[in-house]
């Protein structure tokens, strides 16, 4: 997993409430054998004007004009500013896959849904919680100002905005730490190596037949 | 201090770790691997760069994709019709090979659905912890292991690190006490204690079964037991080892040898619970009002005995349950108060982890033979559980015997368990079917399934309707 620190991105409004992850990326796309390569089929039936099928060329698709992810200013995005309630519905890891893929660090939305709130730390996403009234002047910011650019500093928990004032965000302090250091669960529990390593040792002994 | 329980000790056993808030990093000795949970795992460790901890530690087949028609399987995963199924497979090859994992591939004799080909290896052995991205895993438990199944996030952590985080489970003795009656089965007593307990019976739990009907049980039966704990709610079920568990792993490929046989022995015979061990809850179940069973409806909970009927919703007090009734019964096309050998089928299915195994090959064969699939049924399908259990039945003549009473005799997979491949229900078609699920739409869209033993599913095909098997 990345390692998450510093980093200041441009940030894309998804100005609706209740996002489900079947939104976030349809279910013919789960019949892939891969968790990468989601990208281009991220809100698949929203951003196209087509229906879309694994295995289609994605740059021949007719795009939506009016869909925001498809918009000039918002090339590039990192940051992707939410309604409530984001991420709900069907438990599928392909969700936090498909926003990763296309190029997301950040979520920031006034609440998550719980399954894929977990399921985005697992796999480099920071989901950030602010309050109603702070996300509604960020929406009010961002599509005023084009270009309009957030510092994500997770070490010390605050989000720069273009004119210098600060807003500070919590965030579990393990998750932080798994972030920070680039953890995913499997790198945690590699942290335990030595507790491995001590056990196989042991049951080697006990139990030889185990190991052939 | 109280004694421990089967799993306390199977537990115990594997902690490597206690984080101290009621998790555990627990060791896993044996991870089975197959085409459809694999893939994203076997790419999140490439896209780690991270390798298997222990490579030996894993095996793995394909099974729920492979066709069963000799002509398609005789040429080789490229000739595999269906793109998604070939490309599965085709990955489940690619990446043992890139990973070293031991692989039986499609057209090796040993190949076969995970949860037989383990046990038959004897890489599934007493007191070990396995693990596989498939919830049938609670199989693997007959032998007095720890066995359950895991997401396709867990098969990765397995991969790279030998070790899944879990909370324990509570723990539930089912104590089937008697003898069983003739012409009854595993597969029968198994459905009785879901329709008993339910499907969420055993949700939180790690079950052992237990009690003389369990211990006169084959291995083989206590697989099928074990196998269905799963839809009793309990990611998994276990018996005690006995002299019969040993007597079954004996010589196999992957089972310890000479000195380590003799130490390996002496250990699994501590893999009983103690006297004074105490359950957080315990059943008990007369083995002999137990009949053959046959299910009505869209859950396994939803089985009547071979004499009775089709259940009434309007005797049903609770309404969520009555009106779970009427939906089931609106599905599956049938009235309240039928005699459940009044309903006719049109297809037999013969196959599944739950039921592939030479000796239900056998019960059914018994039945089949000298016998015809009768005239409304339009196919019935005998899908053997690996290559040697196919190998082993067509040395005894089943092979022949089933075909001679019109059944179809196809090679190893889990076929219409789940209809991956081309073996499916078409809308509204009712079939006699060995393995474990139910639901709306599992073995094929609109399909009616009703769980039954394999003798009860071969007496079905040759009657046409469902029968008690004792009768014939
Ligand atoms: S036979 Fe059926 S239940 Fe068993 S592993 Fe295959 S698909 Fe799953």
């Amino acid at each position: 997993m990345k390692k998450f620190k510093i980093f200041t991105g441009i940030v894309a409004p998804m100005d609706r409430p209740n996002v489900d992850t079947d939104a976030i990326i349809p279910k013919q796309f789960l019949k892939s054998i891969k968790r990468t390569g989601f990208g281009p089929n991220l809100f698949d039936e929203w951003r196209y004007l087509d229906h879309g099928e694994p295995g289609m060329d994605n740059s021949q698709r007719r795009l939506n004009p009016d869909f925001v992810l498809n918009q000039e200013r918002y090339r590039g995005a990192q940051v992707l500013l939410a309604r409530e309630n984001f991420g709900c519905g069907s438990s599928r890891e392909h969700a936090p896959w498909a926003l990763e893929d296309y190029g997301f660090r950040v979520i920031i939305a006034p609440s998550f849904a719980d399954i894929f709130f977990n399921n985005c730390f697992k796999n480099g996403l920071l989901p950030i919680v602010l309050e109603e009234g702070l996300v509604d002047s960020l929406f009010l910011e961002v599509e005023t100002t084009p270009g309009y650019a957030l510092n994500v500093d997770l070490d010390t928990q605050i989000i720069r905005k273009p004119d210098g004032s600060e807003i500070s965000f919590d965030v579990d302090a393990f998750r932080k730490y798994c972030l920070l250091n680039g953890l995913d669960d499997i790198g945690m529990t590699l942290q335990h190596t030595d507790d491995i390593r001590a056990y196989e040792a042991r049951r080697k002994q006990e139990a030889q037949w185990l190991f052939q | 201090m109280t004694g421990k329980t089967l799993y306390d000790k199977l537990w115990d056993a594997h902690v490597v770790r206690d984080s101290g808030d009621g998790a555990a990093l627990i060791y896993i000795d044996r991870h089975l691997v197959h085409e459809v949970t694999s893939p994203q795992a076997f790419e999140g460790l490439r896209l780690a760069g991270r390798q298997p901890w222990r490579v030996e530690a894993n095996l793995a087949t394909p099974d729920h994709n492979v066709p069963t028609t000799a002509a398609e399987r005789h040429s080789g995963v490229e000739g595999i019709a269906d793109p998604i199924s070939r490309l599965q497979v085709q990955t489940l090859d690619k990446n043992c090979e890139e990973f070293g994992i031991t692989e039986f591939n499609m057209n090796d004799i040993r190949q076969g659905i995970v949860h037989v080909i383990g046990p038959e290896e004897g890489a599934t052995l007493p007191g070990m912890t396995v693990v596989c991205g498939d919830s049938h895993t609670s199989t693997h438990g007959a032998f007095g292991a720890l066995a359950f199944g895991i997401g396709t996030s867990e098969v990765e952590h397995a991969l790279a690190t030998q070790c899944l985080v879990q909370k324990k489970s509570k723990s539930m003795r089912i104590r089937v006490e008697g003898r069983t009656p003739a012409g009854v089965t595993a597969k029968d007593i198994v459905l009785a204690i879901i329709g008993e307990i339910g499907t969420a019976g055993g949700t939180g739990y790690a079950i052992e079964f237990a009690g003389q009907a369990i211990r006169d049980l084959s291995i083989e039966g206590r697989m099928t037991l074990c196998n269905m704990a799963i839809e009793a709610g309990a990611r998994a079920g276990m018996v005690a080892v006995d002299e019969k568990t040993i007597d079954y792993v004996k010589g196999r490929p992957y089972a310890p040898k000479a000195d380590l046989w003799e130490q390996a022995v002496a250990d699994w015979q501590t893999l009983h619970s103690d006297a004074d061990a105490v359950f957080d809850r315990e059943v008990v179940i007369e083995a002999a009002g137990i009949s053959p069973q046959v299910t009505w409806g869209t859950s396994p909970e939803m089985v009547a005995a071979i004499n009775g009927r089709v259940p009434d919703p309007a005797n049903e007090s609770d309404s969520v349950k009555s009106e779970g009734m009427k939906a089931a019964l609106a599905y599956m096309g049938l009235e309240a108060n039928t005699p459940i050998t009044d309903i006719l089928i049109d297809k037999a299915f013969i196959g599944s982890c739950t039921n592939s195994r030479i000796e239900d090959l056998r019960a059914a064969a018994a039945v089949a033979r000298g016998r015809k699939v009768a005239d409304n049924v339009r196919l019935a399908l005998v899908v053997p559980g690996s290559g040697l259990v196919k190998q082993q039945a067509e040395e005894e003549g089943l092979d022949k015997v089933f075909i001679e009473a019109g059944f179809e005799w196809r090679e190893p997979g889990c076929s219409m368990c789940l209809a991956m491949n081309a073996d499916r229900l078409e809308p509204g078609e009712r079939c006699a079917s060995t393995s474990n699920r139910n639901f709306e739409g599992r073995q094929g869209q609109g399909g009616r399934t009703h769980l039954v033993s394999p003798a009860m599913a071969a007496a079905a095909a040759v009657a046409g309707h469902f029968v008690d098997v004792r009768s014939l």
